[in-house]
């Protein structure tokens, strides 16, 4: 690509992410929805099952980081459906009878789902903290936590684009992503592996989403690390490249019929 | 020519939508795309525009190939589709502006283009609404602004007043009637015969993926030939006799007298007519409509 083109694919870049995230501000339902849901459920297992269950610590401490991981698990499937609206739309057939890179349209989606996950993210946070969240993780900590959240909501937005491409309808984006919620309750976020039936426990112990929450478990309340930062960001880094490639082919063969 | 296109086949599946199509456009003109639905029509616009791959069959526009140069392509036309393609939690301005930065005008040219074609289309008091409040006539004008942010130099217009209510019709029509007098070239689908008749310099008839007939509309009409006289009489003695001097069909009480619509020949006609001492009561002459040349070539 010559320096020009660079010029002009990054200023369509910018328009496309000045569309999605002001489409993004204004698409209230979507907005409320992955910020309701997560601190409803964090309320409910806080409150409600987590007296039932035994961590060995308290049951707000183990299960915020879970919570994190499932609040990005809905941004994620919102995106999708975003994105799927998008593809099904008369608009997409303009944007791509214009002179622009394939790569912006996607950027564009993913940059404001990055942003809409970081803030529904902070603000369960905050929440969390008011529901009696002590983290001891001192400021490197969070920075790392932060960041390793970051890499996985990139990581999980782009994967959500991709699903969204190849959907024929928002339901069917909404089903697709359906594992991205679902993936969380396999994983260490609520129980300990330890606790499941012995062929569930390796399915829970070896899925993404588990390590990333060991990891965050561990720079926020002192749970040994062992190799889960590793392995979480192994995970997060296959998983964007993965994603980014498999979006945008999908999307190239879902606009070149 | 602008627009060529040379044997553009397209099948999905089993189905074949284009069998073997050429098109060709003069720059500055108007070529209507007419044909019912199912006929081809809005794949041949995707193909022109780069939307979709042809099976095979060629085609450039301004000079570039829609195949091997999508790019430059893209950069010197604009499509409306069907669907007005506009984002509906933007405003008017918002999503021309989006457009016109996405064509790589300036920031300010974008802006200023903005203002103009909000003037120009009548959407300056809705400029600042969310499209979702707009009409369905005001989304396609919003839609019809957007693709000549750029002045682009060939216009692609799918089926542009398909579902509009008359009034957004015919005001669409003269947005249309305006650009021509640009001097911008148009590619437009239509089911209307009515609107390739006004709008269009030519017609192109597509049926079930073919061409079955192109030409200036009054071509069109000329080849399915058929121009009569229409002699309506009183009563059925006259009509009778009249029918015993003048070879012709006799319909209720009309005679229809087969012509080549000249002078000549009607007076040729009404010289018989005197001659015997008929009066008929009203003499028209009839030119077959598009709606005949459609019915007659697609039946």
């Amino acid at each position: 690509m010559s320096h020009q083109g660079v010029v002009a694919a990054c200023s369509d870049a910018v328009t496309m992410i000045d569309r999605s995230v002001r489409l993004a501000r204004r698409n209230v339902d979507t907005l409320f929805v992955s910020l309701l849901l997560p601190l409803l459920m964090m309320a409910l297992f806080v409150y409600v099952f987590g007296g039932a269950i035994n961590t060995g610590t308290e049951y707000v401490n183990y299960v915020v980081p879970g919570i994190l991981l499932l609040t990005t698990g809905y941004g994620a499937s919102s995106t999708a459906m975003v994105v799927a609206d998008d593809m099904n739309s008369g608009m997409i057939d303009r944007l791509r009878s214009l002179p622009i890179h394939s790569f912006a349209v996607l950027t564009g989606h993913v940059v404001a789902s990055v942003a809409r996950n970081a803030t529904s993210t902070a603000i369960v946070i905050l929440a969390s903290l008011a529901m009696g969240f002590r983290p001891e993780g001192g400021v490197v900590d969070w920075l790392a936590a932060i960041g390793l959240l970051l890499l996985y909501v990139v990581a999980l937005s782009w994967l959500a684009a991709g699903l969204g491409v190849i959907a024929k309808s928002v339901e069917s984006a909404s089903t697709l992503s359906f594992f991205m919620l679902f993936l969380p309750y396999l994983s260490s976020a609520f129980v300990q592996p330890e606790s499941m039936p012995s062929w569930l426990r390796p399915i829970s112990e070896h899925q993404p989403i588990t390590p990333v929450i060991e990891t965050v478990r561990s720079l926020l309340i002192g749970t040994p690390m062992e190799n889960n930062g590793r392995i979480a960001l192994a995970w997060c880094c296959g998983l964007l490249l993965f994603s980014v490639v498999l979006a945008t082919s999908l999307y190239r063969r879902r606009t070149n019929r | 020519m602008i627009v060529e296109a040379t044997g553009l086949k397209k099948s999905y599946g089993a189905t074949e939508v284009l069998t073997g199509v050429d098109l060709s456009v003069a720059e500055g003109s108007v070529l209507a795309l007419l044909g019912p639905n199912g006929a081809g029509k809005t794949t041949t616009v995707r193909i022109l525009t780069t939307l979709t791959r042809p099976d095979s069959g060629t085609a450039t526009i301004a000079g570039y190939d829609v195949l091997r140069e999508p790019a430059r392509v893209r950069g010197v036309i604009s499509l409306t589709g069907q669907f007005a393609a506009v984002d509906e939690n933007q405003t008017g301005r918002e999503n021309l502006v989006m457009v016109g930065r996405l064509m790589h005008l300036g920031r300010r040219t974008a802006r200023r283009r903005t203002t103009e074609l909000l003037e120009q289309f009548g959407l300056t008091d809705a400029m600042d609404r969310r499209v979702k409040t707009y009409s369905g006539g005001m989304r396609r004008k919003l839609d019809l602004a957007m693709s000549l942010i750029a002045h682009p130099q060939v216009i692609f217009l799918d089926e542009p007043t398909n579902g509009l209510d008359p009034a957004s019709r015919s005001a669409m029509w003269d947005a249309i009637v305006e650009l021509v007098r640009d001097g911008t070239t148009i590619l437009l689908t239509t089911q209307y015969l009515e609107e390739a008749d006004r709008l269009a310099d030519r017609i192109v008839l597509l049926d079930q993926g073919r061409i079955v007939a192109s030409g200036t509309a009054d071509a069109l009409k000329t080849q399915i030939g058929g121009e009569r006289i229409e002699l309506r009489f009183t009563d059925e003695v006259q009509l009778l006799k009249a029918a015993g001097v003048l070879s012709g069909v006799v319909d209720q009480l009309v005679l229809n007298v087969p012509s080549d619509g000249t002078a000549a020949h009607l007076h040729q006609v009404l010289d018989v007519l005197r001659d015997n001492g008929l009066t008929p009561e009203r003499v028209s002459s009839h030119r077959p409509t598009l709606d005949d040349v459609f019915l007659a070539l697609t039946a």
